[in-house]
């Protein structure tokens, strides 16, 4: 398998994985979100993404602290609760060439930041977006988010009555071009789907359910560490080859869906079901919901399209980020002024 | 049926035969939607080609079409702007508030009528033309569902007629209105011309108002101050536009959207620009945050309403310490309250807005042109001290027609304020970011993407260090507050200077700003002319406030601080702001029903206060 090569001590930048590490996290011990930012980190350096082009972002909550603690060589900005979509855009629209890494919680996504979430799915701007999605708000101590699970228990006792929001099938509906579902704990899938998210053109939700160990892992939570290994489905066995590693290796196009990425990379996906095609939006949403039927956690790249336009492609801005284009490309002559003066005399 | 009716013969008589010229007010009621926004912009305009001084004022409801609608048109020979609170011409076409807008008028006042509203006989001492727009207008206009907007045109023909405007006038503003479409422009044309043939055969002249040419407006442009704000950001190399519509701010990004497709597109044929209209103002303050931190120019625009919502973001750009660009357009609130009606009632919220200790920026233009010059300001401000600029106009100011002179091409060149690049990264070794390097309190910042180890810094609306890294000590917090507190203490020499005209012996002064200025002007010539009143003047132009206020303040007797709100917003920020014993000095005029400042109202309300 190709997604885990034999760790080299640099990658192909000659970087080494010290230089894609952060700060000393401050969330609790074994808190799921510090296992991802292991397969941020991972995934980065055997990507060889240059630290310097990634913009990292978030809003507020424990899953928003967490860009502190992985890739301290990039630009970083902890915004305000549920805006991280519209900071993000910003962002890349004023540098395209920034890779925009967004981590945002339940809360932050689909609670306070819905509105900006569902309409930054809609535009397919080229992000990663992560949400550590863990069904409560952890820095407030342990309140239900709208992610939690019809039926689900607070440590409390207190049962949650209203049925969630799935963030992975408003962002397929709406149009994110690369969907994924997975658990902080299923280290294997992660990764491949991060290195494969690093890879994609367009907008990237990963919904990473990423257990609470200290409000919401217990018995009753559906969000736990015991409940995802009890019941997460997975839909492929995912694999991923970077288009610089060149390796020929052949694969079972009966058994196996290879996605060829906008850079070149292969996503392969061997199917474990056999029907699933992650092509076919509506067959996607439709098996999200019998998924929820029947009480399955189905992970897995659930929707994948590489070709669609992104957000830069529609506002046909110009190749050179506009933070940095010069004054005298931004400032028309006088000769327009007088036109303009002209026209209103 | 010929139709003079005068009414009160005697005083209408007397007043024909002393002619009032160049001196009017015309007001035109219509409904909304009915396609009078032409006919009164081909009325302007042909004012406008006389060389009379002349301005616009649309009052126009919340609505798409059916409400009622003013339009006032000011000709002045002295150059006077301001709304004029005394109706002199009313053209009176919408049924529904004719007759109120008939017993509004003061005396001797003229009105020319839609004949079936039948207006004639509610007021003896005023003068009426009944005019047959439907009967006029069929002859000239065949197809039937065109004739309601067609009907408009009629009225400027007649207009024209009864003020001695020159025929060849309408016509060259109607072509330039109409500009590609022959079509409709030679449609409309012959109903102005059916207009002026029915009065010249029909009305005899009985009101005093006439028009005579001038050349007072030899070179000068008619702009609105949207249009002007827009161009100036153009112009100031703004690349991130992101916004929500809004009356009355959405005209400045239209207008701004049709400049950039204009002249912002580079020769690879990509834009120098992006445009999101974004999802909410929440979302439009955000990308402009984003935006600016990854280092563009980058703006939003909006209205009262917009800026309560964008008011988490104001503090995270003034904590955070990232520039932006906000324009507010002011509208009458609180909450909705009413979103086609002028005022400034956001300045003490906007100089505050957000939790915490928070202070901001605010440029007050008073005129298209100083429209256009702010926005240059507002970019270079906001990147050199690294925080939100709010740049505080309003609907008056924004969606109605000035005149201006031709703005002269920006010599103010586009200062990014203090980033590091790559190089300087390499020389220095490495960079605090909140650090007050230079003792002016502004730190120095690099921007995402910037290829150096050295480069990324941490941004959060969290405590931080100097070093921007978390943190929640005491000696933190408070340094760094301090610092803010001086950097914007700052921007008291930055921000554009206030403008101070004077006349002899004058012991009392006026401050004001933003639109009020053009009634303020009008004003003091009535209290110098009617009240023997000498008036020293100052025009506030940017907060925090200049040294030059409080100078101004204490050179004075009293101070009357003139403003379109009800609670003396300006006047309570200068309270916090000048040493207490000139305090007592200041006096309020506030006063706001939705109407542009008249003159004639702070003329009034000062004398009376003067004890005249």
């Amino acid at each position: 398998m190709a997604t885990t090569p034999a760790s080299p001590k640099t990658n192909r930048l000659g970087l080494a994985v010290l230089d894609y590490r952060g700060g000393k996290t401050t969330l609790c011990a074994g808190c799921g979100h510090n296992a991802i930012s292991e397969r941020i980190i991972d995934a980065l350096y055997e990507m060889g993404v240059q630290p310097e082009r990634v913009a990292k972002l978030s809003g507020i909550g424990c899953s928003s602290k967490s860009p502190a603690y992985f890739l301290s060589r990039a630009h970083s900005f902890n915004s305000v609760h549920g805006r991280m979509p519209s900071v993000a855009t910003g962002a890349v629209l004023a540098n395209r060439s920034l890779m925009a890494l967004g981590v945002s919680g339940d809360g932050d996504t689909a609670s306070i930041g819905i509105g900006q979430f569902v309409h930054l799915m809609r535009r397919n701007l080229p992000i990663i977006y992560i949400i550590e999605d863990n069904g409560v708000y952890g820095l407030t101590k342990g309140q239900f988010s709208a992610t939690a699970d019809l039926g689900s228990k607070l440590k409390t006792g207190v049962v949650n009555e209203l049925p969630p929001i799935d963030t992975c099938e408003l962002a397929i509906s709406l149009g994110a071009t690369f969907v994924g579902r997975s658990f902080s704990g299923d280290k294997r899938q992660l990764h491949a789907m991060l290195k494969a998210a690093i890879a994609h053109n367009g907008t990237v939700l990963l919904d990473v359910v990423s257990p609470c160990v200290t409000f919401n892992d217990h018995e009753g939570s559906t969000k736990s560490y015991k409940y995802m290994i009890d019941h997460e489905e997975p839909l492929q066995e995912i694999s991923f080859i970077p288009v610089f590693e060149d390796i020929a290796v052949d694969y079972d196009p009966g058994t196996t869906l290879e996605v060829e990425m906008h850079d070149g990379s292969k996503l392969r996906l061997r199917k474990l079901e056999e029907d699933y095609d992650p092509t076919n939006k509506i067959r996607a949403i439709s098996r999200l919901n019998e998924a929820k039927e029947k009480g399955e956690m189905l992970t897995g790249v659930l929707y994948v399209n590489t070709k669609a336009p992104t957000f830069l492609d529609m506002l046909n801005i110009t190749e050179q980020p506009l933070a940095t284009i010069p004054a005298s490309a931004t400032r028309p002559g006088p000769e327009v002024l007088e036109q303009v003066m002209e026209e209103l005399r | 049926m010929a139709t003079t009716d005068v009414g009160l013969h005697d005083a209408a008589g007397q007043a024909a035969r002393t002619p009032v010229v160049n001196d009017m007010s015309i007001q035109v009621a219509t409904a909304n939607g009915s396609g009078s926004q032409s006919s009164n912009t081909v009325l302007l305009r042909s004012i406008f080609q006389m060389g009379i001084p002349v301005s616009g004022k649309n009052l126009f409801p919340s609505n798409i079409a059916g409400l009622p609608t003013w339009y006032t048109i000011r000709a002045n020979k002295d150059g006077y702007v301001a709304r004029k609170k005394k109706i002199d011409l009313l053209v009176a076409m919408n049924q529904e508030t004719g007759r109120d807008d008939v017993m509004a008028l003061e005396s001797g006042a003229a009105v020319l009528y839609d004949e079936p509203l039948k207006l004639s006989s509610l007021r003896s001492d005023l003068i009426f033309y009944a005019v047959p727009f439907d009967k006029l207008v069929a002859p000239v206009c065949p197809e039937a569902k065109l004739r309601k907007l067609v009907k408009n045109m009629i009225y400027v023909g007649v207009v024209a007629k009864l003020l001695d405007i020159d025929l060849g006038e309408v016509e060259k503003a109607l072509r330039k209105q109409f500009a590609k479409k022959v079509k409709a422009a030679n449609l409309n044309f012959a109903a102005a011309q059916a207009g002026y043939d029915y009065a010249a055969a029909s009305l005899t002249k009985a009101d005093p108002f006439k028009l005579e040419r001038m050349n007072k407006t030899q070179g000068k442009i008619i702009i609105d101050g949207n249009a002007a704000s827009a161009l100036g950001c153009v112009f100031a190399g703004c690349t991130v536009l992101s916004w929500y519509p809004i009356t009355p701010s959405s005209s400045l990004a239209e207008n701004m959207i049709e400049y950039l497709k204009r002249f912002r597109i580079g020769q690879d044929g990509k834009a120098t620009f992006a445009v999101v209209q974004a999802e909410d103002e929440l979302a439009a303050i955000g990308m402009v945050i984003g935006a600016s931190w990854a280092g563009a120019r980058a703006m939003t625009t909006t209205s009262g309403p917009g800026i309560s919502l964008m008011s988490e973001f104001a503090g995270l750009s003034y904590y955070a310490e990232i520039p932006a660009v906000v324009w507010d357009i002011q509208r009458v609130g609180p909450s909705t309250g009413l979103p086609t009606r002028t005022s400034q009632g956001d300045i003490l919220s906007t100089a505050f807005l957000s939790h915490g200790d928070t202070k901001h920026m605010m440029l007050f233009p008073s005129s298209p042109h100083e429209c256009f010059e702010m926005a240059m300001d507002a970019f270079n401000l906001a990147e050199q001290l690294q925080t939100i600029v709010f740049v505080m106009s309003d609907l008056d100011l924004g969606m109605n027609n000035w005149m201006s002179d031709p703005f002269p091409y920006p010599d103010t060149p586009i200062e990014r304020g203090k980033v590091l690049t790559k190089e300087d990264l390499s020389r220095l070794g490495g960079f605090s970011r909140y650090k007050d390097v230079d003792g002016d309190g502004v730190g120095y910042r690099t921007l995402p993407g910037t290829q150096h180890p050295a480069a990324a810094y941490f941004t959060r609306g969290s405590g931080h260090n100097a070093q921007a890294n978390y943190s929640e000590r005491p000696e933190d917090y408070e340094s760094n507050m301090e610092r803010l507190s001086r950097k914007f203490d700052q921007a008291r020499t930055l921000v554009p200077a206030p403008v101070i005209e004077t006349m002899p012996k004058a012991e009392i002064g006026i401050i004001a700003f933003g639109s009020s200025h053009w009634a303020l002007t009008e004003s003091r010539d009535q209290l110098r002319d009617e009240h023997k009143l000498a008036t020293d003047y100052l025009r506030i132009r940017g907060f925090p406030f200049a040294h030059e206020i409080a100078d101004f303040v204490r050179a004075h007797k009293r101070v009357y601080v003139v403003e379109q709100n009800r609670d003396a917003q300006m006047l309570s920020l200068l309270k916090l702001d000048l040493d207490s014993e000139l305090v007592p000095k200041l006096r309020s005029v506030a006063r706001l029903d939705g109407l542009p400042m008249d003159a004639r109202s702070v003329t009034d309300e000062i004398a009376a206060m003067e004890g005249k």
